[in-house]
């Protein structure tokens, strides 16, 4: 438009007959920039849409390979062959469990550790929510080698309940940050009105504050056991034996046993080695 | 607060102490070392600038980040946010449920999605095929793919945080700039991005800590192959800790990938305002 016209007509166009001429000269240029964006939008559709459907059609794909061919056709053969107790269940069942414990003791143990960051004034608040907020940024893979030679040490590795605890201790940072957040938006002049009626602090936690930050809880909760479902390299790392491998890792190995990795190649740390550590 | 702290001090604070104090020595999972390990003072690090593959991996590690964090998904989430403005609620709703559909997906998943889609006889392969350009990508190009795999899976973060902070930017700024006569790219260039900038920094510095310690997306595709062509440093750490047994080494490595991280995360936390933090 501005090209078209010269700097009079524009000013012209601008001041007087604004809202119809506006509408008729620009049209087609707007019509231009929309049709492109739709364009531009419909290829980025394109790019995310492509693997996730080729990950569905392969599924019900009769023949036994990954990728999908032309003709399709609907086959729910490779359900029937997953759906087992060691394939599918009794993994589903351990990623459950993982993920479910760690949300739990995720979410009280960072409703604690935030009360009083929230309710107090304290000398080392301040440097504790930097330290906070610095370990939820920190790669969560730099620290597990360490963590390995520490639970060999220790003899814990493929034990899982050790696993949930460090699962817990990487998702506590955000989730006391995030915990401290809901808890802030609730007034204190209701925890205030329950002491005077003599409620202990612990009694106003539970019965004035948690209720009234549910949903911030529930975000949590969710938050960490999605996360954690979808932890791959912690069990992987951790864990041992094939009857305690969750989900994420049973894919995995499922895969490299019916799989040729033959170029690209996949290792598996062995077991003897983790015996002679010990 | 202590059942927050214990956990956190074992599982999270206690690998990294630990972390320290085997970096300095020669702690092995097999050999001499694993019985005796020897303090060796700074070996493992002066040792690490000279080992080629390192610095390889950290080359490697750079591109990737650069690659799919910074380039990909900052600018393809920018730009699905900007074109989404004004568009039909409901084309812009299906497409943002299949973006945060890969993003909310299993690492794994999403790993073996783009795994079926490029492998050598995978559906690109078979589309392909019929111009005779059959390959297996994952062999021949093998940091493309894992970059556009990662660009595919984190793209919807980036996405959310631009369209919140476009829904931000007033709608008078723009109209009067218009009316000034800016042309869309000063209206991007002098409005929009300067406003955003705060969200801008943010992003970047998530998504860099999100990529840097990224291991489950690479090793599904690639395992860091062929040869060391994709081995980024998370790569490199898991084959020479928990392959070749050099918990040292490994642990030495670690510290320095942690030390790149923590740089990150000072950097993400001088953002964050100290009201914030209360």
């Amino acid at each position: 438009m501005i090209g078209v016209l010269s700097s009079g007509e524009r000013r012209a166009a601008r001041s007087n007959a604004r809202p119809r001429s506006r509408f008729r000269i620009t049209s087609p240029r707007i019509m231009a920039a929309r049709v492109s964006a739709y364009g531009v939008l419909a290829l980025i559709a394109v790019f995310f849409i492509a693997p996730l459907l080729w990950l569905v059609l392969s599924a019900f794909e009769p023949a036994a390979s990954v990728g999908s061919a032309a003709p399709l056709v609907l086959s729910f053969s490779n359900f029937a062959k997953v759906l087992n107790w060691t394939t599918t269940y009794k993994p589903l069942i351990n990623s459950a469990i993982l993920s479910g414990t760690t949300a739990v003791i995720t979410v009280v143990a960072s409703l604690f550790a935030a009360y009083p960051l929230s309710r107090y004034q304290m000398r080392f608040r301040k440097p504790f929510l930097y330290t906070i907020v610095f370990s939820t940024g920190l790669p969560i893979t730099a620290i597990l080698v360490p963590v390995y030679s520490m639970f060999a040490r220790f003899n814990l590795v493929d034990n899982m309940s050790a696993v949930i605890l460090f699962m817990t201790a990487t998702s506590l940072p955000f989730g006391i940050w995030l915990m401290k957040g809901f808890m802030d938006g609730v007034p204190l002049e209701l925890e205030q009105a329950a002491w005077v009626d003599g409620a202990t602090w612990l009694g106003s936690l539970r019965r004035i504050v948690a209720p009234l930050m549910l949903p911030g809880i529930m975000v949590i909760t969710i938050f960490t056991f999605v996360s954690q479902w979808g932890n791959f390299f912690v069990p992987f790392i951790l864990l041992e034996s094939q009857s305690k491998f969750p989900a994420s890792v049973s894919i995995y190995t499922f895969f490299s046993q019916v799989w040729a990795w033959s170029t690209t190649g996949s290792w598996r740390r062995s077991r003897f080695c983790t015996r002679c550590l010990r | 607060m202590a059942p927050a702290l214990g956990i956190m001090g074992l599982f999270f604070a206690g690998p990294i102490i630990w972390s320290v104090y085997i970096a300095f020595t020669n702690k092995a999972l097999t050999g001499v070392g694993a019985q005796h390990p020897k303090w060796v003072g700074f070996a493992n690090f002066t040792h690490m600038f000279q080992d080629p593959l390192f610095v390889h991996s950290l080359v490697l590690t750079a591109i990737f980040v650069i690659g799919s964090a910074i380039i990909g998904q900052n600018t393809l989430g920018f730009l699905i946010a900007l074109l989404e403005r004004g568009k039909n609620s409901f084309v812009t709703r299906a497409l943002n449920t299949f973006i945060i559909a890969a993003w909310v997906m299993p690492e794994i998943v999403a790993g073996f999605c783009w795994y079926a889609f490029l492998y050598q006889g995978g559906t690109l392969d078979t589309f392909l095929q019929h111009f005779g350009l059959s390959q297996d990508w994952l062999y021949t190009t093998p940091m493309l793919a894992i970059i556009i795999a990662n660009i595919w899976r984190g793209t919807a973060f980036s996405m959310l945080v631009y369209s919140a902070g476009l829904s931000d930017v007033p709608a008078e700024l723009l109209e009067a700039a218009k009316v000034d006569g800016a042309s869309q790219i000063s209206l991007l260039r002098r409005v929009i991005i300067p406003l955003l900038r705060r969200s801008i920094v943010t992003n970047l510095m998530l998504i860099t800590l999100q990529t840097l310690a990224s291991f489950t997306l690479i090793f599904v595709l690639t395992a860091g192959g062929p040869g060391e062509a994709s081995q980024t440093t998370p790569l490199y750490i898991y084959q020479q800790a928990l392959q070749l047994y050099d918990i040292s080494y490994g642990t030495a490595m670690c510290i320095v990938l942690l030390l790149i991280g923590a740089l990150f995360s000072v950097v993400y936390i001088k953002l964050i305002r100290v009201e914030e933090v209360g």
